[in-house]
């Protein structure tokens, strides 16, 4: 034996030999939208200052935030949002310790990505007819 | 800590191959992840041709095949066949569970077999439960009381006996524990679905007295709070418990003792 076996044991394979499971999957996803609404919420406050700061610095941000690039950004903000918040009623559902059986854990999931996109798209197609673009 | 990439030393690298008897027909090819701790080497994956007509029809069966017939040196620990021991406990086609419960025909395409996820390996499929075993212990699973003692045993009626079921068929295997990614970042501290399932066991023992003082050694944001219901606990669990319920339940206790 050396001096020191576990010190020198390797640490078994992990998260590259784990089957990638959908439910897995959302747990990281929610990590990752959380993480994400940080950076979502910079946004706002800019929105937010520039609008209290007058017409001229308001119209930059409209520029950005009315660009292609600007909407591909506030699109993934909307469904990082939208994630999120139905990722959270999930927990909230786990948290008063329902919702454990396994085919609902599975169905929970998936309605979470599919309402997640429905939602999004919902949200859009809305502000598209306010503005009256559709 | 959250570390992706595993360690230099842990580094998997393509082992050796093992072709099965020419005359065979209904051959599966066997990855198995091997580790000696004598010749200085990383791990490896070592592939085995099965001859699944002279074999049974479990993973254990065909790892028992491969040490008497091809490869004395494979290691792993097995001891019951029945699912009931515990001891078989590894990661078969991504996911952790029992050997000898697990049929190779739900298995589509080639075998591969770790041991148990994020785990310092004794050798090849043996992983130190160590730290597993010491966690066990720390959450005091006996039955503890403060009244005197009855003349004859504890009484319980059925309804809260009734309570231990989907708790006390827990065999210790480690297949949840080892699944938790919370538990592969946080092991040292988090006491993973294992324990805490454990812990509940005894938590809602109407016979047990300890109550508040085993909540007390849970309230923890480690040891307790580290569970974010990832749910690879109850859906790796061969005995079809369900961890994160338990766990749960522990959370709701916290709160309700509070109001």
């Amino acid at each position: 034996m050396a001096d020191s076996p576990s010190a020198s044991r390797p640490l078994s394979p992990h998260l590259g030999i784990y089957r990638k499971m959908l439910t897995m999957m959302m747990s990281i996803v929610h990590r990752i939208t959380g993480a994400a609404l940080y950076f979502g919420t910079l946004l706002l406050a800019w929105w937010l200052i520039a609008a209290a700061s007058g017409a001229e610095v308001y119209e930059v941000f409209s520029a950005h935030a009315g660009s292609w690039y600007g909407r591909i950004v506030l699109f993934g903000y909307t469904w990082a949002l939208i994630h999120h918040m139905l990722g959270g009623l999930r927990h909230l559902v786990w948290d008063m310790g329902k919702g454990f059986n396994l085919r609902l854990v599975e169905w929970m999931a998936r309605a979470t990505v599919a309402g997640s996109v429905i939602l999004t798209l919902v949200v859009w197609v809305i502000a598209y007819q306010m503005m009256g673009a559709l | 800590m959250v570390e992706l990439a595993l360690p230099k030393n842990s580094r998997v690298k393509k082992g050796k191959t093992h072709p099965g008897p020419k005359d065979a027909k209904n051959v599966r090819k066997f990855h198995v992840y091997r580790w000696n701790p004598d010749d200085g080497e990383n791990p490896s994956i070592d592939t085995y041709d099965v001859d699944l007509d002279s074999c049974g029809p479990m993973v254990l069966d065909a790892l028992i095949k491969i040490k008497n017939e091809i490869d004395a040196t494979l290691t792993f620990r097995r001891s019951c066949r029945e699912g009931i021991c515990g001891s078989c406990a590894m990661n078969i086609d991504g996911t952790n569970t029992l050997a000898c419960t697990k049929g190779i025909d739900e298995v589509k395409g080639d075998v591969k077999i770790y041991p148990l996820p994020h785990m310092p390996v004794v050798k090849d499929l043996v992983p130190d439960l160590t730290n597993f075993y010491a966690q066990h212990a720390s959450i005091e699973p006996w039955l503890q009381t403060k009244t005197v003692e009855p003349e004859k045993e504890w009484k319980q009626s059925p309804e809260d006996r009734e309570k231990l079921d989907g708790l006390y068929e827990c065999i210790l295997c480690a297949c949840c524990s080892t699944s938790c990614p919370s538990y592969w970042w946080n092991g040292d501290r988090y006491l993973g679905p294992a324990v805490l399932l454990q812990a509940y066991r005894w938590l809602i023992d109407s016979r047990d007295e300890a109550t508040g003082e085993r909540l007390d050694n849970l309230e923890d944001p480690f040891r307790l709070y580290r569970c974010h219901t990832i749910m690879n606990c109850a859906k790796a669990c061969p005995k079809g418990l369900n961890p994160a319920k338990a766990i749960a339940e522990i959370k709701k206790m916290m709160v309700e003792r509070r109001v």
